[in-house]
């Protein structure tokens, strides 16, 4: 029994060096590839996470509208679906949280033309009871203030280090959050006494977090490009949901849920 | 009949390392190893791991005694609760934990009125998301030892007028040192690799509570090479602690 | 009798049995525990060490009530079956543990020890490992082990059983001599007839969870009141009616030596059955005509099994085999003398 036992547990932390690594190689998205021609019937969108709620509603309005047709969605780190799709990953359509991640993909040969179709704008988010009395973004450069940000390495990241450049302000967060939707939920946990993230997102938490602009949110504004595969499976059906997104009806939804239009 | 599916587990494990071994970036390897952010989350991940291993010693070995060794009702219930990390995501036991330690937390908050003290956020923070997310390998282990121990030894000891406590530290200690030694191991290689309670519970900051798997996994955001290159490192630690004890871990009881 | 030594009445339910038995034995006295597996001699002497739960009875020690106390508070000295000595320590530090406890300095707990080892014979053994220590030096360690903690009650489980023939018996005789030397109570649990002989001054026989029969080893040898008494020390034992110098067992009057009215026990030895193929001139007073249920070897003779009348063992010497062709299932006849049998009443 200790000896089995034992042999099992040593493969996890193996296993999670190996799961940490998924996505550079073996990150098959959870979507199949079906269709194989022309009449298919499947688009498959990879989409980066903060586009979650806009995204799937379009998709019924879509489905809606072409009975017979799935869209499928894969959400997640922008940078970790350019990089499934470099590894092969079968997506019709990227819509990615920044030009940075989008240039993975075209670089790669993989897609070409991408569309800016909405901007996202930080805001200051804290607790409800707001604790720390934040009022502005200068207030976060107090070291009484606990603070999270993204990591640099996430678009929201590097959206923040641009707007307190911009604003020459130095603010030394006690915490690199993985995402933004990790950043959001230590300030609704009461973990932080503020954080930066997208408009979109204190929108989304509805009501569990209290948003703060700030004017130098203009200098850090993230574009969302969206473009469809050339090599998408999907064909016609992914330039058809390319331009519901960039729609009025697309961007109705997109509006209503924080995002700018370009 | 048992070869064949023997083989392609095997090959299950290790293809992955080889892949990791075949894309490593091995011209640009020495440098990117003598980068400060990378020895500092190595350093960072050895002494949170190890000082995690030493709170699941001192909590667990007790523990893992009061499951072998003394009959109360709900001892089942204890030893199922005990598995508990085993099977929950890290990620939510990182959440829960916010939820009991945090600023804001059932006991957090008392914590920060009575003592100052805020464990999100701070590498004490790390070191308790990984003891309890470890915990359960020492304790199983432990458990399992005691269990195989002749108590007939105990015995013994008593009649020669040893107390509880000194059966315990002269007698049981000292048989079961094998099965405490395995599953310190266990549990110190699963702190090492913690990754999801850590990052929520005690965030991602470099040098007090990014650990090599939180430094891998926003390497892999942006940079792939490297993110190899720390899983590497984490990787090499590993297998040559657990071979210079691997004789006691396989001839433990 | 005083209040000196043990006394003790154990009463221990368990699903299979009840234990329930008596027992006094005086200080310096040596009391062995005698009865077939699962007799209860154990479970017995874990009631006295306080290992197990007692339903019920009492465990005095020179006048004072033990039954209440864990067993580390029992001034007891226990030697296990298969010893138990602490693999991790060595022979020195095994008999040093007991004082250790007791609050000994660490000296002079070693000072102690290495005086026990060397009245064991094993001062040259005091810093091995018991791995590294024969079955007989292993026994001495545990016995001195067990001395060390100055026990006024001391209980040894089947000291000799993981012995083999040789070691065994001078151990044995090592076993007495200190058992000798030990001014307290000693209980003793054995199932080898010789070693109870040997080392006890009194033997208790258990049979069941109850005392059958106890006394002086000699008294049992020569007067066992059951047949498992009687298989262990060797004698045919039949109980009957006596009538003068006749007992009647069953259909068959035994005549003896002693006079004897009422319930009484007639034993006589299998070497005292004399075999015939013809019914013998001169007519014995004890002849009676049995079947051969089987023959064995046993020691240098060889034990014929007689059915009939009565069952009895009957040894004969090989040559005597030899020259009454005797096989399973003949029919023969079996003499035994008046005055090789003995009458006691039951």
């Amino acid at each position: 029994m200790f000896r089995r036992l034992s042999r099992r547990a040593i493969a996890v932390p193996v296993a999670l060096v190996l799961a940490g690594l998924s996505g550079c190689g073996s990150g098959e998205p959870a979507t199949s590839s079906t269709s194989a021609a022309a009449g298919a019937k499947e688009v498959n969108v990879f989409a980066a996470a903060s586009l979650t709620e806009t995204f799937t509603e379009l998709g019924k309005t879509f489905e809606a509208a072409r009975p017979g047709v799935t869209v499928k969605f894969n959400f997640g780190s922008s940078a970790t679906l350019a990089q499934q799709i470099v590894q092969g990953a079968p997506a019709d359509v990227f819509a990615a949280a920044s030009p940075a991640t989008m240039k993975t993909v075209t670089d790669a040969s993989l897609a070409s033309g991408p569309t800016t179709f909405a901007r996202n704008k930080l805001e200051i988010a804290v607790p409800k009871d707001n604790p720390a009395k934040v009022a502005e973004l200068k207030d976060l450069t107090d070291p009484r203030v606990k603070v999270a940000l993204c990591a640099e390495q996430v678009p929201c990241g590097a959206a923040a280090v641009k707007a307190l450049d911009a604003a020459g302000l130095k603010v030394t967060p006690v915490t690199l959050e993985q995402d933004v939707k990790a950043t959001l939920t230590k300030v609704e946990l009461g973990e932080v006494d503020a954080a930066l993230v997208y408009t979109t997102d204190v929108i989304a938490a509805a009501g569990k977090v209290q948003g703060i602009a700030f004017p130098e949110a203009d200098k850090a504004i993230n574009d969302y490009p969206i473009a469809t595969l050339s090599k998408a499976p999907a064909g016609d059906l992914a330039k058809q949901f390319v331009d519901l997104v960039l729609s009025q009806q697309g961007k109705d939804v997109l509006t209503k849920a924080g995002f700018e239009a370009p | 009949m048992l070869v064949l599916p023997a083989v392609a587990g095997l090959a299950f494990l290790v293809l992955p390392l080889a892949g990791l071994l075949i894309r490593a970036p091995w011209s640009t390897l020495p440098q990117r190893l003598a980068e400060p952010q990378v020895l500092e989350a190595l350093r960072l991940s050895l002494v949170c791991a190890t000082a995690a291993t030493v709170v699941c010693v001192l909590c667990g070995v007790p523990l893992a005694w009061l499951l072998a060794r003394v009959e109360f009702p709900g001892r089942r219930v204890v030893r199922a609760l005990v598995t508990v990390p085993l099977v929950l995501p890290p990620v939510v036991g990182g959440v829960a934990l916010l939820l009991v330690l945090g600023r804001r937390g059932l006991v957090g908050q008392w914590l920060e009125s009575a003592f100052g003290i805020t464990l999100p956020f701070t590498t004490l923070g790390v070191i308790v998301a990984e003891a309890f997310v470890a915990m359960p390998f020492l304790v199983i282990s432990v458990e399992g030892a005691l269990r195989a121990a002749d108590r007939r030894f105990e015995e013994a000891a008593a009649t020669l007028g040893a107390s509880r406590w000194t059966v315990f530290r002269r007698v049981t200690l000292p048989l079961i040192m094998p099965g405490v030694v395995a599953g310190a191991v266990l549990c110190w290689a699963r702190a090492l690799g913690e990754f999801g309670a850590t990052i929520t519970f005690a965030g991602n900051f470099p040098g007090t509570t990014r650990t090599m798997p939180l430094a891998v996994y926003l390497a892999l955001e942006t940079d792939p090479d490297a993110a190899i290159v720390l899983s590497l490192v984490l990787l090499a630690v590993s297998v040559v602690v657990l071979a210079s004890l691997r004789d006691r871990w396989v001839n433990s009881p | 009798m005083t209040a000196d030594g043990l006394r003790a009445t154990l009463v221990v339910h368990r699903p299979a049995f009840t234990l329930d038995i008596t027992l006094d034995v005086a200080p310096g006295e040596v009391v062995a525990l005698l009865g077939p597996n699962g007799a209860g001699k154990t479970t017995a002497l874990r009631a006295l060490a306080g290992l197990i739960p007692m339903s019920g009875g009492h465990i005095s020690l020179d006048g004072r009530p033990l039954h209440h106390l864990a067993p580390e508070q029992r001034p007891i000295g226990m030697v296990f079956q298969d010893y138990l000595l602490f693999p991790h320590l060595s022979a020195l530090d095994n008999v040093a543990f007991g004082p250790r406890c007791q609050g000994v300095s660490k000296a002079e707990a070693r000072r102690v020890a290495a005086a026990l080892l060397e009245r064991v014979g094993l001062a040259d053994r005091a810093t091995d490992k018991p791995r590294r220590l024969s079955g007989g030096q292993a026994q001495r360690v545990a016995l001195a082990r067990a001395l060390a903690v100055r026990p006024r009650l001391m209980l040894l489980d089947e000291p000799l059983a993981a012995l083999d023939a040789h070691t065994r018996l001078e151990i044995r005789s090592q076993l007495r001599r200190h058992l000798a030397d030990f001014d307290g109570a000693t209980v003793l649990v054995t199932h080898d007839p010789l070693d109870a002989m040997v080392l006890a001054d009194r033997l208790v026989v258990i049979e069941s969870g109850v005392v059958v029969q106890q006394g002086a080893p000699a008294e049992v040898a020569r007067r066992p009141r059951t047949g498992y008494v009687a298989r262990l020390v060797g004698l045919n034992l039949y109980r009957g009616i006596g009538d003068g110098t006749r007992v009647e067992v069953g259909e068959l009057p035994l005549h003896t030596s002693e006079q004897l009215d009422g319930p009484a026990f007639v034993a006589f030895s299998p070497a005292a059955v004399a075999l015939y193929r013809t019914r013998p001139d001169g007519s014995p007073r004890n002849l009676w005509q049995a079947t051969i249920g089987g023959i064995e070897r046993h020691g240098d003779n060889v034990r014929v099994h007689l059915d009939g009348p009565i069952t009895a063992f009957a040894d004969i010497t090989p040559a005597a085999l030899a020259d009454l062709e005797l096989s399973p299932g003949q029919r023969i006849w079996a003499s035994v003398k008046a005055t090789e049998t003995h009458a006691y009443p039951a």
